[in-house]
């Protein structure tokens, strides 16, 4: 009697419980479930375009052929955008960690934020429409005085819209990733070290190059990486910016092309194979990106193992 | 008495002697100033040049003159200074740049009457060469693209936020920092990296296969930006219910209350604050997805009302449409001007965004009583 009236409260909560549990574990289980799904149906849905007959697919050479100007295209971009936004991103997160005075930091943090809330159409647009125009005499000018370099070769594109405008444009949308993963980095600095260098008669860039930047090495680096997967997957600073081509060399004439560009400029008019075929370049961004990103967070997870400083 | 002040002053001068005097920045900063001034008058004035001209002629006077007084460990030291204060003055030229941009050629489009209240149905390129002949007003709007984009954005907050924070729970409450756990955290981060496209093309591989191909609504781009989003929310989440203090859990299973009671009643209240503002940032961050939309949801003119039927516009593929094809090709001003317009309201719906999630993190924010 006393047993069954004390078991059936907790019996209703043990359901509960379990429901509950259940859900939980059935959410995770799903995020894994769509990574997954992802990748397979991408697989399924770009089958078609692997196994066509070579003649069949875009440009009649088949699809290896046809990608691979475009991968080589996104990794120009991607190299243009990080080669911009690396030195400018730890700059600007050791000015806010090291230099700023402490009042202004956290409002620094969040103007630096701001450029990461712009929508990138915004970006795209204004690449397009305001910085393609002004950067091109800039252009005309490396071509008249730096000819001799295949990567700046002229004649240089009258619009401005070619790969470097495009990849100016990345630098700007990966820069706030950089940024905030270096400065979350350099605040974790030990405190100790830096005091000690200083104790010791260094001045503020020798502490940073001798107690901040080697602590912070790994992190850089992963922050890069993960800076150079948002570059290498961002579509519409490249669709509207670049007038895309063939792929060419110089960096400054019109021509090259990316694969989320290819995809978002062909994709809604698409239909068959060709459909499969765009699946099929979206599968092999895909596969490019996930790559850097585990590597990425590889080295992450390493560093904050062996890490005594937190 | 003269003969005991006199090495007083030498021994001040020479605790100073090795040190620029502190006025040193401002007459550098000045004399730059000038003289990048007064070059550019020779060549011809702009702003622009005048401020990259002067910024460089400060850091060579500055780190020259540290050199010849300090020596060469603090002129590098000065000179490191001046790279990390103008790398973060670079980074905010494309913010000022991008922000005036859109405001100037955003206001005369926000102006337009009807403009947000009209879509773009039944407006053709004949309107358009109309009022950049005629001088007739530029007509449509992007009431069309707004629902669109309100309706595909609170579809994927409903699929999303339950996912996310049952996820977050399961993680921080039950996970035990299992295999299973770590495998989740490891994948969620790697999902956060998906490129946008890459989820459009997911969402339009799996409705193809499993409604049909040719299968682009409302739904289908929800589905897109809830790959996107998830991930955020996940994070987000798993932070705030991280940081809530373990002795409310002990004092709760204490008192008899059962695990799931626990949580839904003591540990999500006092995360809640920092949950929604996640949850608003991740929303900030879907919104203004171009890419996905673009593949999953095609780009309509009229309004729709139906997320799970027909093509749905959505802001960022109506800017992206009107500049790429302006609806008349031989006069794009009209076009632009809507798409800037467009550009306006978006960035002000993201920025109310962001802020709304600071605000609802300040004022929801547990009163610990301290």
């Amino acid at each position: 009697m006393t047993a069954t009236s004390l078991r059936s409260p907790q019996g209703a909560g043990r359901t509960g419980d379990k429901i509950f549990s259940g859900a939980a574990l059935a959410a995770g289980c799903l995020i894994l479930a769509v990574l997954f799904g992802v990748a397979l149906f991408l697989v399924v849905q770009a089958i078609p375009a692997l196994t066509a007959p070579a003649d069949k697919i875009q440009g009649g050479a088949g699809f290896f052929p046809y990608i691979w100007p475009i991968v080589v295209g996104t990794l120009i971009a991607a190299v243009i955008a990080l080669v911009i936004a690396t030195p400018i991103a730890i700059g600007v997160a050791l000015f806010i960690s090291h230099f700023a005075p402490r009042q202004l930091a956290a409002g620094l943090g969040y103007v630096v934020d701001l450029l990461a809330a712009i929508p990138s159409v915004v970006y795209g647009a204004w690449g397009a429409a305001f910085l393609a125009k002004e950067i091109s005499p800039a252009y005309n000018w490396l071509a008249g005085n730096l000819g001799w370099l295949p990567i700046l070769q002229g004649p240089a594109s009258a619009t401005g819209k070619t790969i470097l405008t495009a990849g100016i444009v990345l630098s700007v949308m990966v820069l706030p990733i950089i940024t905030s993963l270096s400065r979350e980095i350099f605040l974790q600095a030990p405190k100790l070290h830096e005091e000690a260098a200083l104790a010791l008669g260094a001045t503020r860039w020798e502490m940073i190059k001798m107690a901040v930047l080697p602590f912070a090495r790994p992190g850089i680096i992963s922050a890069v990486m993960l800076g150079l997967g948002r570059a290498l997957g961002e579509t519409m600073a490249v669709a509207l910016v670049l007038s895309s081509g063939a792929l060419t060399a110089s960096l400054i004439q019109s021509g090259n092309q990316t694969i989320a560009a290819e995809i978002a400029l062909n994709f809604p008019e698409a239909s068959g194979l060709k459909v499969s075929t765009l699946i099929a370049a979206g599968l092999v961004l895909f596969v490019i990106t996930l790559c850097v990103n585990m590597i990425a967070r590889w080295i992450i997870t390493r560093h904050k193992e062996f890490s005594g400083a937190n | 008495m003269t003969a005991t002040l006199t090495p007083v002053r030498s021994k001040r001068s020479a605790l100073t002697k090795g040190q620029l005097p502190k006025y040193a920045p401002y007459v550098v900063l000045a004399t730059a100033l000038i003289i990048g001034a007064a070059v550019l008058a020779l060549i011809g004035f702009n702003a622009f040049g005048w401020g990259i001209l002067s910024a460089i002629l400060f850091a060579a006077g500055l780190v020259g003159w540290s050199a010849a007084v300090e020596g060469s460990r603090k002129a590098k030291d000065k000179l490191a200074t001046c790279l990390v204060v103008g790398s973060f003055l670079v980074a905010l030229l494309p913010l000022v740049s991008v922000i005036w941009t859109v405001l100037v050629n955003g206001v005369p489009g926000i102006i337009t009457p009807g403009f947000l209240t009209n879509s773009m149905n039944g407006v053709t390129g004949a309107y358009d060469n109309k009022a950049v002949e005629a001088g007739a007003p530029v007509l449509g709007g992007i009431y069309h693209a707004l629902l669109g984009t309100v309706q595909i954005t609170l579809l994927a907050t409903v699929i999303s936020v339950p996912v996310g924070l049952l996820t977050a729970v399961y993680l921080v409450e039950y996970g035990n920092d299992g295999r299973l756990a770590r495998a989740i955290t490891f994948f969620v981060d790697v999902m956060t990296g998906i490129p946008s496209i890459v989820a459009g093309l997911f969402a339009a591989a799996f409705f193809f296969a499993v409604v049909g191909p040719g299968t682009k609504t409302g739904a289908v781009a929800a589905v897109a930006l809830s790959v996107l989003m998830i991930p955020v929310v996940v994070r987000s989440s798993e932070e705030m219910l991280k940081i809530v203090p373990n002795e409310l859990r002990e004092a709760a299973y204490a008192l008899g209350v059962r695990k799931w009671r626990t949580i839904l009643k003591v540990v999500i209240p006092t995360a809640i604050s920092g949950i929604a503002s996640g949850v608003t940032l991740a929303i900030a961050r879907v919104i203004g997805e171009t890419a996905p939309i673009l593949v999953t949801a095609g780009f309509a003119t009229n309004i729709n009302n139906n997320v799970f039927g027909g093509w749905m516009a959505s802001l960022p593929t109506f800017i992206y449409t009107q500049i790429l094809n302006p609806t008349s090709p031989s006069n794009p001003g009209p076009s632009s001007q809507r798409a800037w317009g467009a550009a306006l309201v978006l960035i002000i719906l993201v920025m109310i965004l962001n802020l709304g999630a600071r605000l609802i993190a300040r004022i929801f924010a547990p009163k610990t009583g301290r």
